[in-house]
Formats: structure tokens, sequence, C-alpha cells
């Protein structure tokens, strides 16, 4: 049973987590001994099925119907569902994304299963594949293994490397579904962003970002010595701008900017994936938390483990120091 | 407009969490137990709707005995009854199978929105909500940041990736996940607390619901992940630590 790798586009532009769910997809497959692949959904998408046709892959399954145009998950389930039933698909993969989360769990409840949702890695054994994923925001890891096919998957952002186009071309199927525009409930309409940014991180050199260990919005004068110590721009984690302490545009993380500096202090912030995915592309990484365990250590250069209502205030006075 | 809020219990986010020793879930003995934050946005979510357009929140929540906790909770706050489906073992259940249980539990109230978070801390699946839709047959939407209902539809603000948004107009029932941050949380007032003990909780068993909660995905293992990149790691008095760490950064990392 071959393995399907779900390739997500949107408006003509590949997202290319699609590219790294490939990889996956092209692991699980070899160790079945089974072909990889590739599925893309869309309206008018000829363009497209071209140039997926140039990754490695048996064949590029184009799905090109009008009703998939805007990207809705009733339109996105029901297709995928004719898909996977007519092919007899033993595995699907897929980039864990916004919109994978918003369709990919209806998919899989309608074959009876749950979607083994931001897969980190995989072991393959025998023909058989074990997923690892990750609990508590990263904090344990947990080994999966799915009971029956088809088996649903979502991969998380960089967890395998980018599979690369460059090959033989493979060819292109189109496999024709029947949509009902009646049974497509929601009616999405265009795209937006918010006004421009005031504060643009991406283009600073140093960024010291708060997380939750800072505990009260009256601390956050802590942290903002440290970044006026050493000029540096000050941001944070999702919760503290979901509690309005600092304004959303100084969020670093999938939902806020994406940094990448010369240095990044990450104070009180235990380093959620979701918070890593923005500042990973920083130079040098200091972490600062209390928990020699926080997944921020991983990312991190320079790791002080302590606390930090008495580490940034000596650091601020070492820095004023040096600069004396 | 009749509401229904699914909430979680969890482990408190600055638990140690230590493994058991079946290596399949957590040792639950010295653990203390919060709402699942993005669920306490759901609910307040769903509260502020009530006091804007009336109507009923109704808790929904599965778990076990100590999840009465978290249910006391969101009565305080302002929910007016709850429905707590008793579990045995927590962890154990996949997505699929927790949003049987809830679709079964909550059919017969005919709500006309189900709100929750968008994922659990804990198992961090994401997609209970979105199952629940499915399960009970209603439209659903994730990732939402406002809520504005219309008559006998709802437009939601969804987040999407890259500071990226989109409106999006759905019909009644509903399910939405809703985003950390929607709306400021509220505290339960000490009155709130002395009312939530007279609210109503009904309790249901799942073998009372009737429902098969055999996983199709199975956790074999549960650990503690290897650390790949070897940070330099400082410890011990902070003066020392900040002087150490300054000059690092100066003469070998060269970044300040």
């Amino acid at each position: 049973m071959s393995v399907l790798v779900v390739f997500e586009q949107r408006a003509g532009k590949w997202n290319r987590m699609s590219f790294e769910a490939l990889q996956a997809g092209k692991k699980i497959a070899q160790a079945q001994g089974e072909p990889v692949e590739i599925a893309i959904l869309g309206a008018g998408i000829g363009e497209l099925a071209q140039e997926a046709s140039g990754f490695p892959a048996a064949k590029v399954i184009a799905v090109d119907d009008p009703a998939l145009g805007d990207y809705t998950p009733d339109g996105y389930a029901a297709a995928l569902e004719q898909l996977i039933r007519a092919a007899q698909t033993g595995a699907i993969v897929f980039p864990h994304t916004y919109q994978v989360r918003d369709f990919a769990p209806k998919l899989a409840t309608r074959f009876g299963t749950t979607l083994i949702s931001d897969v980190v890695d995989l072991k393959a054994e025998g023909g058989t594949v074990t997923y690892i994923r990750q609990l508590f925001q990263g904090k344990l890891n947990a080994d999966v293994r799915a009971a029956r096919n088809p088996q649903f998957v979502s991969v998380q952002a960089g967890a395998f490397r980018a599979a690369e186009a460059g090959g033989n071309p493979a060819p292109i199927e189109n496999f024709p579904v029947s949509l009902d525009p009646a049974q497509i409930q929601s009616k999405p309409e265009a795209p937006f962003r918010e006004a421009q940014r005031s504060v643009d991180l991406g283009a600073a050199e140093i960024i010291v970002s708060v997380g939750r260990g800072i505990k009260e919005k009256e601390n956050l004068s802590i942290v903002e010595a440290l970044a006026e110590a050493l000029g540096a721009e000050l941001a944070a984690s999702r919760p503290i701008c979901d509690n309005g302490w600092l304004p959303m545009e100084r969020q670093v993380g999938s939902s806020g900017q994406t940094v990448s500096p010369k240095v990044y202090f990450a104070v009180g912030i235990s380093g959620a994936i979701q918070h890593l995915v923005g500042m990973k592309g920083s130079k040098t990484v200091v972490a600062i938390n209390k928990d020699e365990n926080a997944p921020i250590f991983e990312t991190a250069d320079y790791g002080v483990v302590g606390d930090l209502f008495e580490i940034v205030p000596a650091l601020v006075d070492e820095i004023k120091k040096t600069k004396a | 407009m009749k509401i229904v809020v699914s909430v979680k219990q969890v482990p408190a986010r600055d638990s140690a969490l230590r493994v058991n020793s079946a290596g399949k879930w957590l040792d639950e003995s010295d653990l203390s137990y919060e709402m699942n934050e993005p669920d306490a946005y759901a609910l307040e979510e769903a509260l502020q709707l009530k006091e804007k357009l009336g109507g009923e929140v109704v808790v929904l929540c599965a778990g076990p005995d100590r999840a009465a906790q978290t249910i006391r909770e969101a009565l305080a706050k302002g929910a007016d009854r709850a429905i707590h489906v008793s579990l045995d073992a927590e962890g154990a259940l996949d997505a699929l199978a927790t949003a049987r249980l809830l679709a079964k539990a909550v059919e017969s109230e005919s709500p006309d929105l189900i709100l929750t978070g968008l994922q659990s801390d804990d198992l961090g699946y994401g997609q209970t909500g979105v199952v629940l839709a499915e399960l009970l047959g209603f439209a659903h939407a994730t990732i939402v940041m406002e809520v504005e209902p219309q008559d006998g539809s709802v437009r939601v603000k969804r987040e999407l990736e890259d500071g990226w948004f989109q409106n999006v107009t759905l019909p009644l029932p509903v399910v939405l996940t809703i985003q950390s941050g929607i709306k400021k949380l509220r505290y339960a007032t000490l009155m709130g607390i002395k009312k939530a003990k007279t609210k109503e909780v009904k309790i249901i068993s799942p073998s009372q619901l009737g429902v098969d909660l055999t996983s199709t995905t199975q956790m074999e293992r549960v650990y503690l992940p290897q650390r790949s990149k070897q940070a330099q790691i400082l410890s011990g008095d902070p003066r020392k630590m900040a002087h150490e760490l300054v000059e690092k950064l100066k003469f070998e990392a060269r970044v300040i």
C-alpha cells in the first residue's frame, strides 16, 4: 500500500514544509518497500503539478476542482477521502501546518482513526513504523504506533530535511472528485494581514525575549533593564502577549515574528516548539531558566540554570561594567 | 444562545514531570493540576458571549475524579452547569476516543456553539474540537481569534501562519477551537465560588454512554527526550555566572 504525501499550496505558492513531509514519507515508504506518491489539491493547478513532478516520487496525483480553489475543511476532507478510498493508501503524510490542523483530524475521523500529529521523528523496524511526537510542549517524547491502515501522520516544521527536486519527472495523474458545493459549510473570505507592524524584530541584532518565568507584569522592568544595557529589542513568547503585558507585535514564534539576531536572550522561556520556530535562526542563543530540563536548553549555546530574578540584574551590572 | 465549553484538566505548567514505572504515562502521585490554558480562553469567550446575547454556558469535561476541581472553577467563573464524563485512566485515550465520549455526552444538549481550546498542554494532539465537530456533523473553524455571532451563523477571525488572518462565516451549530489570548481571563469571585457549590454537575461514565474507547493509535512509551545540542551550561552563584556569561559572549561568541 502506497504512501501518500499531501503537498500544501496557497495561491499557487508551496508551503515549503511540504518537502519535509515528503522526506518523512520516503522514509516510511522505504521501510515498507512501497512507493511514495504526492497529492496536490486546488483549482487550476496544472503548473504546480508540473513542479511537483520534479520531486522524487512514483507519481503526482492532481486533484483539480473548482470547489477546491479556496481552502475549506469540508472540501479538502471530502476530496482526500475519495482519493484515499480509491487508491487504498497505507499511510498519508502531511506537513503540520495550520491548514492541516484544520482538516486532517476530520479526514482521519472518517477512517475511524486519530491523526498522529506533530511528529518529530520516526523509526522504521521490519516494516513497522514508530512515530515520535512531543508531549507537554516538548518536555517529554512519546513513541506512537498506528494500530491499522490507513494511518495519518503530520510532521513538525524542521523535523526532516526537505526533499529536493531535480530527478526524472514523475508521471502526473488527474484524480477527478465529485464535490457538491452545498456540502461546503464555511464561507471563507480573502486572507489579510493586520496593519503594518511598527516594530521589526527581524532586523534586530540583539533581542532580549521574555516568557512566563517573569511571573508578573510589574517584573518586566527587570528584562527592560537588560535590553537597555545591551541596546537590544525587547520581545516575548506568546503567553506574555496573550496576557497583554507586551503588545502582540513583540511576539516571537509561529504566530508572531521570525527573528535571526546575532544574540537572542531567552529569559524565563521554556521553549515550546511554537516559540523555537521563530528564533532558531539566531546566531547565538542564551537561555536563562530555573528548570534544567526546559527544552530551550536544547536550542541554546549558553544555558544559565537558576533564578532569573537574581541572574538578570547581575548580568545588567556586568554588562554596564564592560561598557563603562 | 446555548454554548457548550469543552475543557480538560492537565498537569500544572511548572510541574516536574516524571515518567511512571511502566514507562507509558506520568507518575501522577506528586502532580498538581489546572485547567488547560487554551480551554480557559474558550471558557472566557463563552462567558462573554453569554453576557452579550443571553443563554446558557454548559461545561463539558472528560477526566478522572480530580477533574471535579476544574469543573468547579469553570462554574465559579460563571458557567451555569456541567457534564463530567468520569474516566479511570487518562493519557491512554487518543483524540478520537476522547471526542467520541464528548460527542455522545453532548448530543442531547443540541448546543448552538461548542467552544474548546485549540490544543491541550499535555497530549497536544490539537484535534479534539475538529473530531468532535465531525462526529456531531457540525461545521468547525480552528485557531479562532474573534467570534462575531450573526443570525443563524457566526463569523470568526482565524489565525493563519506568518501574521495572516482570515474571516470565515459558518452556519450554526458549530465547533470553534479558540486561540489563547482571545480575551483577558477573569478570576472567580468569592460570590462565584459560593454559587458554584449549588450548580448542577451531571456525572456520566463511558459505559453509560456506550462508547468504545479503543484507541487506534497506541502510545508505546513515554520518555525524556535526548538532548542533541550540547549547550554550555552555567550554574551556581548568580554573580559569578553573570560574569562568566558576559566574558563568553564577548570573547568566545563575540556577539556583544
